[in-house]
């Protein structure tokens, strides 16, 4: 029995509903405000059925509606750059976007957040993650071929952060391993401000043929409504309500302790994999007219979803679904969150094929309803009506707020406590530089890696081309023509919260650098916008100059938006996390065969730096790790530059110029040098130029700036064209040797800071 | 109706690095008097039609081809009331 | 006359295309089986494929040993048709008793992907004939479940019969008994291991060429029957 059917009256049925205006209903232990709830009975014209409250609720709440942040989304829909036009194939609004990259292929890639159900239950909060992002993907038409997992966790040494992150970790291997999709790229940060407040974000990428693209639009009054996948159980009822609009509460000194907690979507990898295969069979004989995943809101999301999308009505039966508890309610059927799940139309001269090829895989199939005339979605249990309302008030009509949003004070007090040298004390002399370079290499933002990538799978579907620790992730999508897409993501809180409009766009420079380094154009964003609370006035005029930021500065680089998530919530009482936009951004390559990897080429090989390094420490790891200090003014971004620069590296890349290129970021030039040295197998003579302090050659966090290998004839026809383009170009040393030598300041074998780099999340995380 | 339990261990000398792992789990919360812990699984199988000598020997039939891998595991069948 | 491979495919199989990549590369003709049809259609040699079939469920392989096309897997080759199993498909093997012992959780409890440094330990096989004695190969190995375990007397036997095809060389990714990372049985038809040497045939996409020995020798092992 569930707290919705308090009226005592038995099943709540429509007529019912109608004659019993007065039952007061629960709609704000629901989430609902009451004047959405007074909305909802003037839409109706009468009271809701508790099953419309439970639809109303779910599809209302932040993370379906998006309430608090559309206003601002809009921007990507309205600023689209003219060379975005012919790309775009499918842009927002839809379960993801779509683009054309050429040779009659579409890639679709979306970046999703499970954030609080990571916190919950980390294991199954990122596979559950890993699994809701792909079925995105897979909705879409596409064949899912990669995913990158951008994660962020409080302090390493943390004792939470260690409850956290290795089940985080096993959950997304554990999903994306068994679906057999190869992970290819991520990040991995820890910063104070993530402790109780995890962030998993997922970004799938999939590949199809341009006129394979589906869409979630219903059609065709008469076609029926399919339901297959998993069957329903209780997972995650009311979690997307509850989890989206509220926050833990603390319980005196100890970590962070959910103040409710809420029932975790349980995964099931096995069946997704078998939901791929069926659904590629089923979209290679064209047997959908539309299809959409069920994901937050389950049943309500995609039934209000396909129908208000296709313009139609629709009939539903949910005695129909296929239950594996048979005590649910109908509102828990309507609200249930059970995994690996998928709604589909089809017509029903081809649901005779459609059973067949999901009775091969083994997936469970089950009509629960039909498209019909007019616009009402009406659903019946056992023969009685208990939803009659318009599909689109429910999915795409839902509340619009205009939160106030204003920059606090302290803005101006945290952006004057410049980390110069009478603030913060800078190393002098070879000793202390060579220290702070070996402290660096051996804190947790800048150590290898490898503990968290090697337990995901990079080789399955034989198409991975580069993977972590790549400046990028790529893999081959036609192996004739070797065609191919590069994606990478980078997000910095620090940076976001000193400046969210230069943030924001440091973070997507960053992101289309990365792409660009590899020798890949960059064609098209993706973002996941981790924040605080929308009511916080603060936290809202960040939300607002990130939106701004992210909008002006695709318009500027002429990559659109395509889709993203918002994440609202992310704070511990009422103390938000540094506000976190997480940029993904894909490219393409006509031959993966040309593309630069990220390490030293052969002995003798020239090293050149494109870019311009000048004092710049404001939210860099140096400031963090040695100062604990976040103050100042971010680096500078300048994005017309960073538009030649990725030109200069694609030409380089398609010319064969060049033997490893890679982006410099946190930690600077010694970090890029370090692990360029890791990658190459092999040292470097390094020349810091004069005229320029060792110390903020070294750590500074300039943006626009790539390390270049190449050999002597590319190095010069690079130089030539960095020149012409008018990029800043110096010419920093030679590769060789067995240690990174800096002259006449120090030098540091290769293999020690191997040892130093690689020893760390071992020795934190077993 | 019927309903047969069956339990299924590693054999002791094969590793067992899940159990090791939550005897030592549980030694960080305190319960040092734990010398040893082996992990395994239990099947609740229920069976249609009356309680029979036969579905012992059912039970133990599964058991032995699927339930319980005979090269690095053992068995125990247990009939419930 | 192009030999012809066939590669099962079970629910949750995922490196099935790359094997077949791996045989068409090698210049066969790599042919698709369905776990639920027992009839091998007539090829020349099988594969068992990488992946997760059945989800792992019960005990990797458990599950999948008991299809059809297994059936007719296992009766062909106690015939002598040659039979590689990787990763999924040795603990299907296993399973199915065409090989010895058994594969259980990695000592570290954790899935590995790494680029893995082995020793070819025999030649004597349909799938290393084309490699020496000693040779020592980097191929990838991915799992969480690859530690092979055997009795003493087992493990003894496979050593003195010569029926351990590969070891684990450097680091032991998975506490197997003996480093052992692939075997053969007594007639060298059927060869199970856990490293996947259909993702070492190509620079570009694998961890290099390594393994393209395991594909070529089939062929030799076919052409000289």
């Amino acid at each position: 029995m569930s707290l919705l059917n308090e009226s005592g009256l038995g099943l709540d049925t429509v007529v019912r509903a109608a004659a019993t205006p007065d039952v007061p209903q629960p709609y704000a232990e629901l989430g609902l405000t009451a004047d959405e709830y007074q909305r909802i009975r003037t839409i109706l014209d009468r009271r809701p059925t508790s099953c419309e409250l439970a639809m109303y609720s779910v599809m209302w709440s932040e993370h379906c509606s998006y309430k608090s942040s559309k206003v601002h989304l809009r921007k990507f829909g309205e600023l689209v750059p003219a060379e975005a036009r012919d790309v775009l194939l499918v842009g927002m609004g839809e379960n993801a976007g779509v683009v054309d990259v050429g040779q009659g292929y579409a890639v679709t890639f979306k970046i999703e957040s499970h954030n609080h159900p990571s916190f919950v239950e980390p294991y199954q909060g990122a596979a559950t993650g890993v699994g809701g992002i792909v079925r995105d993907i897979l909705t879409m038409g596409a064949r899912p071929i990669a995913i990158l997992d951008p994660l962020r966790f409080g302090p390493a040494d943390a004792p939470d952060t260690r409850r956290v992150l290795p089940a985080v970790v096993a959950g997304i291997g554990g999903y994306g391993n068994c679906l057999g999709l190869p992970t290819i790229g991520g990040e991995l940060v820890f910063d104070p401000t993530y402790l109780g407040n995890p962030l998993v974000n997922a970004l799938c990428v999939g590949v199809m043929r341009h006129e394979d693209i589906k869409l979630a639009h219903a059609s065709g009054p008469g076609n029926l409504v399919v339901l297959f996948g998993a069957k329903t159980g209780g997972d995650g009822i009311g979690g997307v309500s509850v989890l989206a609009s509220e926050t833990f509460a603390t319980a005196g000194d100890g970590p962070a302790r959910p103040s409710k907690r809420p029932s975790v979507q349980v995964g099931d990898p096995f069946t997704e994999k078998l939901l791929i295969e069926c659904c590629l069979e089923i979209f290679a004989e064209n047997l959908v007219v539309g299809i959409q995943d069920l994901g937050g809101a389950g049943l309500s999301c995609a039934t209000s979803e396909l129908a208000s999308a296709g313009g139609c009505g629709m009939r539903i039966e949910l005695d129909a679904v296929p239950l594996r508890d048979q005590t649910l309610s109908p509102e828990e059927i309507l609200m249930s969150e059970s995994q690996e799940r998928m709604c589909a139309v089809v017509e029903p001269a081809k649901i005779a094929r459609f059973d067949e090829i999901c009775a091969k895989w083994g997936v469970t199939t089950t009509v629960i309803g039909s498209v019909t005339e007019g616009d009402r979605l009406l659903v019946s249990w056992r023969g009685e009506r208990v939803v009659d309302v318009p599909p689109r008030t429910v999915a795409h009509e839902g509340p619009v707020y205009e939160r106030s949003f204003l920059r606090p004070a302290a803005q101006d007090v945290l952006a004057g406590d410049d980390p110069g040298p009478r603030r913060l004390r800078r190393p002098t002399g070879p000793e202390e530089l060579k220290a702070t370079l070996l402290r660096m290499v051996g804190s947790p933002n800048l150590a290898g890696k490898g503990w968290v990538t090697d337990q995901y799978d990079r080789y399955v579907q034989g198409g991975t081309v580069l993977a972590q620790p790549q400046d990028a992730g790529m893999v081959r999508i036609d192996e004739r023509t070797g065609l191919g897409v590069a994606v990478a993501t980078d997000g910095n809180g620090r940076f976001c919260r000193l400046d969210p409009y230069v943030g924001v766009q440091l973070a997507l420079a960053e992101a289309y650098r990365n792409v660009a380094t590899t020798g890949a154009r960059p064609l098209a964003v993706t973002n996941c916008l981790n924040f605080g609370s929308p009511e916080d006035p603060a936290v809202m005029w960040q939300f607002a100059e990130t939106t701004r930021g992210l909008a002006d500065g695709c318009m500027a680089l002429g990559v659109p938006v395509t889709g993203g998530n918002v994440s609202f919530y992310n704070q511990t009482g009422d103390v938000a996390i540094l506000p976190t936009p997480v940029i993904g951004v894909l490219g393409v390559i006509d031959d993966v065969r040309r593309r630069t990897p990220a390490g030293f080429g052969g002995p003798g090989e020239t090293i050149v730096l494109l870019g311009a390094t000048s004092d710049e420490f404001g939210g860099s790891e140096w400031a963090h790790v040695v100062h604990g200090h976040l103050g100042g003014s971010p680096p500078s971004v300048d994005l017309a530059y960073e538009r030649r620069l990725a030109n200069v590296l694609a030409s380089a890349a398609r010319d064969g110029l060049v033997s490893g290129a890679h982006d410099l970021s946190e930690g600077g030039l010694a970090q890029g040098l370090v692990e360029m040295a890791l990658l190459g197998r092999i040292g470097a003579n390094i020349e810091i130029p004069s005229g320029l302090d060792p110390f903020v050659a070294l750590f500074s966090e300039s943006s626009g700036r790539v390390l270049v290998s190449a050999p002597a004839d590319g190095a010069a026809a690079l130089v030539a064209r960095a020149e012409a383009a008018g990029l800043p170009v110096t010419r920093l040393g030679v590769v060789g040797g067995q240690s990174i030598a800096f002259a006449e300041l120090f030098e540091l074998s290769v293999d020690e800071l191997r040892e130093v780099s690689e020893g760390v999340l071992p020795s934190l995380f077993g | 109706m019927a309903r047969v339990v069956v339990d299924v261990m590693l054999k002791p000398e094969i590793l067992d690095p899940q159990g090791q792992a939550v005897h030592d789990a549980l030694h960080r919360l305190g319960f040092d008097d734990v010398t040893a812990v082996r992990q395994g699984k239990r099947f609740e199988i229920d069976l249609a039609g009356p309680d029979t000598e036969g579905q012992r020997d059912r039970a133990e039939e599964m058991a032995a081809t699927l339930l319980a891998n005979l090269v690095i595991e053992e068995y125990s069948v247990r009939v419930e009331g | 006359m192009t030999s012809r491979i066939g590669v099962i495919r079970f629910p949750g199989s995922l490196d099935d295309r790359d094997a077949a990549r791996a045989i068409r590369l090698s210049g066969a003709e790599p042919v698709s089986l369905w776990h639920g049809d027992p009839s091998l259609r007539d090829v020349d040699a099988v594969i068992l494929p990488g992946g997760f079939s059945y989800g792992d469920y019960l005990r990797c392989g458990a599950i999948s040993r008991f299809s059809p096309v297994m059936e007719s897997v296992v009766t062909a080759a106690e015939s002598g048709l040659p039979v590689l199993g990787i990763c999924n498909g040795f603990q299907i093997l296993c399973e199915s008793h065409l090989l010895p012992g058994a594969l259980t959780r990695n000592g570290s409890l954790h899935f590995v992907c790494r680029d893995q440094a082995l020793r070819i330990e025999s030649n004597r096989t349909s799938w290393t004939l084309d490699y020496s004695a000693g040779d020592e190969i980097t191929i990838p190995v991915k799992n969480g479940e690859g530690c092979f375990v055997a009795d003493e007397a087992t493990l003894d036997e496979l050593e003195a019969a010569g029926r351990v095809v590969l070891r684990y060389l450097g680091t032991n990714p998975n506490a197997s008994r003996r480093d052992i990372a692939g075997i053969a049985n007594a007639r060298g038809n059927v060869v199970g291991l856990m490293p996947h040497p259909e993702h070492a045939v190509d620079a570009l996409t694998g961890s290099g060429t390594d393994g393209a020995g395991f594909f070529t020798s089939i062929l030799k092992a076919l052409v000289d029957a």
